[in-house]
């Protein structure tokens, strides 16, 4: 199991488990739009940038093509 | 030794860089999602394709390629870049419970847990009834699955089903027990919930909503290969209308399996399957016709609609423009992260437009991956 936090709240998921998948299980919204609305995935595939959220520090990360790794600290606005 | 660079490791691709390995070419694999597999198989490629993983290809994953010189050297290319869902505006489909119906299967089998959960599938295409059932097997409860296409149309597609066996057995399989409705499509999305055409209201914790496939055009388009209708041109050996660069995929299993294969083996050896692919284009057309978009869609978006999810752009205020240049001068429609490949499709839907020209880069990328090609 690989544990990380999402908005410094631990979580411990599995191996495989994407960062947008890990950013699901604690709530559904990942960003907010340029006019402030509350955004989550859509396409799943890295396309649609919906699911962007900021990972180790580094914003704008594409969280549905990323693997989880121990350790890592997740935040969205 | 003859070069091969296969851009893309879903079915297509995989077939393809089998194939020219099994022809004596050294081939370079790559794919920028975690693991190969594509959308489809995302990781998980059946236990009867795994022989695709010939152990001298060369396999890269989760890349970004920069500039061509992190490339190696190729004689020849073979695109396999692919296709995304189709999304159509209505209102409310900007809301976090809304998503792909590709995209919640791929975030589900990303790890997501969905049992228990209530889903509503809605759209088009044979992908819907897939998602469902696979979403069904992982203990969701699928409340409906709504196909836009008209009952007559379905009906006469599912009784030209029994001249494919398989995929008739495949089709009863995945859809047994689902409610599995015609003529319904989402009218708006609200928190919690969704409104179907003849349905109502239905309480859903997700709606998974794609209208069918778009291919990824972008890096064909970008390498100078002609697309037209948004598919890639392509002679009967896949070869696009640039000499080295080939192009595979982008429809059915089969029949992405069938065209890398083809792209892979080259002209001698890739003729022996040029049937096989003629009979798997034939069933794709029919797929096409039974699940063409009804005009009713046309009148979902309505003026208050986000049609640019990156720029928040309103319907109301594409109306006043000509085409997209126009809109993205004038509104800044597609001018975001996704570089119009959300609103784009749904905007050719919506207008007629065709596809805006590509500019490299073809993924928004950081200014410091650009500032090190300097040195």
């Amino acid at each position: 199991m690989i544990s990380l936090t999402v908005n410094g709240q631990p979580l411990t998921v599995p191996p495989g488990t994407t960062v947008a998948a890990a950013v699901m299980r604690i709530q559904p919204a990942f960003r907010r739009s340029v006019t402030g609305e509350s955004r989550g995935p859509l396409c799943g595939m890295g396309i649609c940038m919906e699911c962007r959220v900021t990972l180790n520090g580094h914003p704008h990360e594409r969280s549905c093509q990323l693997l989880c790794a121990a350790g890592m600290e997740i935040t969205t606005p | 030794m003859t070069r091969t660079l296969v851009i893309g490791g879903g079915p297509a691709g995989l077939a393809a860089a089998w194939a020219a390995a099994q022809s004596g070419q050294a081939v370079t694999l790559l794919d920028d999602n975690p693991a190969l597999g594509g959308q489809i198989w995302r990781g998980h490629i059946p236990a009867r394709y795994r022989r695709f993983l010939d152990p001298r290809i060369t396999v890269q994953t989760g890349v970004q390629i920069h500039s061509a010189s992190q490339l190696p050297p190729a004689d020849r290319i073979i695109l396999a870049t692919g296709t995304r869902e189709l999304f159509l505006p209505f209102p409310g489909w900007t809301l976090p419970h809304v998503l792909g119906a590709g995209g919640l299967q791929a975030l589900v089998k990303g790890g997501l847990p969905i049992a228990g959960k209530r889903v509503v599938v809605a759209g088009s295409g044979p992908l819907l009834l897939a998602v469902a059932a696979y979403l069904r097997r992982r203990g969701a409860k699928i409340l409906l699955v709504a196909e836009q296409a008209p009952y007559p149309r379905i009906a006469a597609f599912t009784r030209g089903l029994w001249r494919h066996p398989a995929k008739l057995l495949e089709a009863a399989q995945l859809g047994f027990g689902l409610r599995y409705r015609p003529d319904s499509w989402p009218l708006r999305a609200d928190p919690g919930s969704v409104t179907l055409q003849g349905h109502g209201v239905l309480r859903c914790d997700y709606l998974a909503c794609g209208f069918g496939l778009v291919v990824n055009t972008e890096l064909p388009e970008l390498l100078g290969c002609r697309v037209e209708n948004g598919r890639v041109l392509t002679d009967p050996d896949q070869r696009t209308t640039v000499p080295h660069i080939y192009f595979a995929g982008a429809g059915s299993v089969d029949r992405s399996l069938l065209e890398g294969q083809i792209a892979g083996f080259g002209p001698a050896r890739g003729r022996a399957l040029h049937a096989a692919r003629a009979a798997a284009v034939t069933f794709d057309r029919c797929i096409d016709i039974a699940f063409a978009l009804r005009s009713e869609l046309l009148s979902l978006t309505t003026p208050e609609t986000i049609v640019c999810r990156c720029e928040d752009v309103p319907f109301s205020a594409i109306w006043p423009q000509r085409d997209w240049r126009s809109a993205k001068l004038q509104t800044r429609c597609g001018m975001g992260p996704c570089q119009g490949r959300i609103c784009g499709p749904a905007l050719a839907h919506l207008c007629g437009w065709p596809a805006a020209s590509v500019r490299p880069p073809i993924f928004p990328t950081r200014l410091e991956n650009l500032l090190d090609l300097r040195d």
